[in-house]
């Protein structure tokens, strides 16, 4: 069976004050998977990611995304679009003069016609699923750092978007808040049904959730395939990518 | 491929369900839009059918969203209140799945904020004005005070060129704005008066009422009113702002007092030019009712001069630089202090930074007031 596509890129160039960031970016993301876009600082991946999120204009090449070509999307059609898209920043983007509750609550308020009491149940509901009920009426201020990327994991799926774009979420985060919040991804990937798309460059992350790598090398794609073609891949970058696994177990004999 | 279509095609909302005796028949799928007509339409609709006993089936429906469930569970809970049991039957493995992940957790009810009285709430503002506002600024006007004279004996350590850097912010880019203000209202203070002083024939006099008026009272005052709003500001919104991204952390991290670090240079560049200022905005606004003066009254640069120099004293110079000397300290004490009170991100320096201009300015003016009595 033809696996539904979620995301199509090809051929994505990007320039910026003439220094050409992306010089040929093609891929594809499947529906109900985690897809991550890897590669070392500096190599296009955040721009690939604000391009799709419609943040950064395409001027050059073809990008698709849940089926609407996001190349000649109109205002009306870009909002709407952005409805069905969770994004999830890497430090939150809470707004700081909002309980964590009411932040959660944002885009049910400004998109919808649910009476209060109806939203204050789902944002609790939401809240819970990231375990921070607790954190309901406590401000951005007031938590640490994992306790805000889960408040802002909460409003990014607080609309149930069929796709979730997550901006290094596990930056600045411990070992173990960074594993509790891959679990989590996983988690809503498998519960809502949500196809993910991941760009980080933590290691450990990427075996935990991913189920597809796109590996991005100087504005190119290297390569792309499952995570299991890239641990065996014999491309010289992403083999060095993937030897601090290996690096460890040396450490560790 | 499979077109999303969630969020923008209302179904009809006859098409999302059916009764059938007193069996409601969740049909197609339940998403986010829908909610709000079905809620409405569903418990309306067993009111007027008056079933007691109400079952929802599930077997139908293809697919549901959270708010979908919430919404199933919105209806059952008001129907609840009615006084009509409902319970569900059936469903897909999906649909049941869903139904328990979104189910409504028991919301906790949020205590009541203990109710006070007027007196107390009197008593609290006063309490908290004193120890969080008056108390906190005396220590920082202390601590400033401590590092100011500190730092005299120690210019090794002091940041090459930060107090030139900051008195030529506070102070030289200042000069034109204060110097045009200045002469503006000096012009005009001459002008209403000269009317007045005409029908009298004391001409002359309007060189004392300039002198006076702005040597003693207007000069430092609107010199000052223009610094608390230019650089009281910047002073606030600068320290804010390193609060906010723990630059003042990493100062202190560092072994650097950000007190001293921060503020202390932005006070040696105040203190040392604001008595320039006052010179400058007192010298324009005495040429701007010299301006008056000689269009309206006929007086002469020569015979304002030489008056000027009967009426001029020495006390109102000492007083300019008695006032140039407090209101620099006030201004930069109040920047600094909502500067390191910041809470709250980016909304915080804002508002800080607005407070500071405000209090700044009201303490400028109660502070004239007072040397007005003193240096009467």
């Amino acid at each position: 069976m033809e696996r539904e596509k979620v995301i199509e890129v090809k051929n994505l160039m990007a320039s910026f004050d003439g220094l050409r960031v992306l010089t040929d970016v093609s891929f594809t993301a499947y529906q109900g998977e985690v897809t991550v876009i890897l590669g070392s600082s500096g190599c296009g991946k955040s721009t690939v990611l604000k391009h799709l999120l419609g943040l950064y204009p395409i001027n050059m090449g073809y990008a698709q995304v849940l089926g609407q070509d996001i190349t000649a999307l109109t205002e009306k059609e870009q909002k709407e679009l952005y409805l069905k898209m969770g994004v999830f920043y890497q430090n939150g983007a809470l707004l700081n003069s909002m309980t964590v509750g009411e932040n959660v609550a944002l885009p049910l308020k400004q998109h919808s016609l649910l009476p209060d009491t109806l939203i204050t149940e789902i944002v609790y509901m939401k809240l819970g699923l990231v375990n921070m009920q607790d954190a309901f009426h406590m401000y951005p201020s007031q938590l640490s750092g994992g306790m805000l990327k889960r408040a802002a994991l909460a409003r990014a799926i607080v609309m149930d978007p069929p796709i979730l774009f997550c901006d290094e979420p596990g930056a600045g985060l411990d070992p173990i808040s960074l594993q509790s919040l891959d679990e989590l991804i996983v988690n809503l990937k498998e519960q809502l049904g949500m196809s993910v798309i991941l760009v980080t460059h933590e290691v450990s992350s990427i075996m935990r959730v991913a189920n597809r790598i796109v590996y991005l090398e100087q504005g190119r794609v290297a390569f792309e395939g499952s995570l299991k073609q890239a641990l065996s891949s014999e491309i010289s970058s992403v083999k060095q990518f993937f030897s601090v696994l290996y690096e460890g177990d040396d450490l560790r004999k | 491929m499979k077109k999303n279509t969630r969020y923008y095609i209302a179904l009809d909302p006859d098409t999302l369900y059916r009764f059938e005796d007193n069996t409601l028949y969740l049909t197609e799928s339940l998403y986010l839009s829908q909610t709000t007509v079905f809620i409405r339409k569903v418990v309306k609709e067993v009111k007027d059918l008056k079933v007691r006993d109400l079952i929802i089936n599930l077997s139908e429906l293809q697919d549901i969203d959270s708010a979908g469930v919430m919404a199933v569970f919105h209806v059952k809970s008001r129907l609840h209140k009615l006084g009509v049991s409902v319970r569900f039957e059936g469903g897909s493995e999906s649909v049941v799945r869903k139904l328990e992940l979104f189910r409504p957790g028991q919301i906790r009810a949020e205590l009541p904020p203990p109710r006070i009285g007027l007196l107390e709430s009197i008593g609290n503002s006063v309490y908290a004005f004193f120890v969080h506002y008056v108390y906190e600024f005396i220590l920082l006007a202390a601590d400033v005070f401590y590092w100011s004279l500190a730092d005299v004996f120690r210019p090794r350590s002091r940041r090459a060129g930060e107090i030139t850097n900051q008195a030529v912010l506070i102070g030289v880019n200042a000069a034109l704005i204060v110097m045009f203000m200045s002469f503006v209202i000096g012009l005009v203070l001459a002008l209403q008066s000269s009317q007045q002083l005409r029908n009298f024939g004391a001409n002359i006099f309007i060189v004392d009422l300039t002198v006076i008026a702005m040597m003693s009272q207007m000069g430092p005052l609107i010199t000052a009113i223009l610094v608390a709003g230019r650089s009281g500001s910047s002073i606030a919104a600068e320290i804010a702002t390193m609060k906010v991204t723990s630059e003042l952390d990493a100062l202190k991290t560092m072994g650097l007092d950000p007190i001293r670090f921060v503020v202390i240079p932005k006070l040696y560049a105040s203190l040392l030019t604001m008595p320039f200022l006052i010179i400058l905005a007192n010298v324009s606004g005495i040429i701007g009712g010299g301006v008056a003066a000689y269009f309206y009254l006929d007086i002469t640069p020569e015979i304002f001069v030489n008056r000027m120099g009967d009426v001029m004293q020495n006390k109102d110079l000492i007083t300019g630089f008695v006032k140039s000397q407090v209101y620099a300290s006030l201004i930069v004490l109040t920047g600094s202090f909502y500067g390191f009170r910041v809470v709250r991100g980016a909304e915080g320096v804002g508002i800080v930074t607005t407070t500071a201009v405000v209090v700044a300015i009201s303490l400028v003016i109660i502070a004239d007031s007072m040397l007005g009595l003193i240096f009467y």
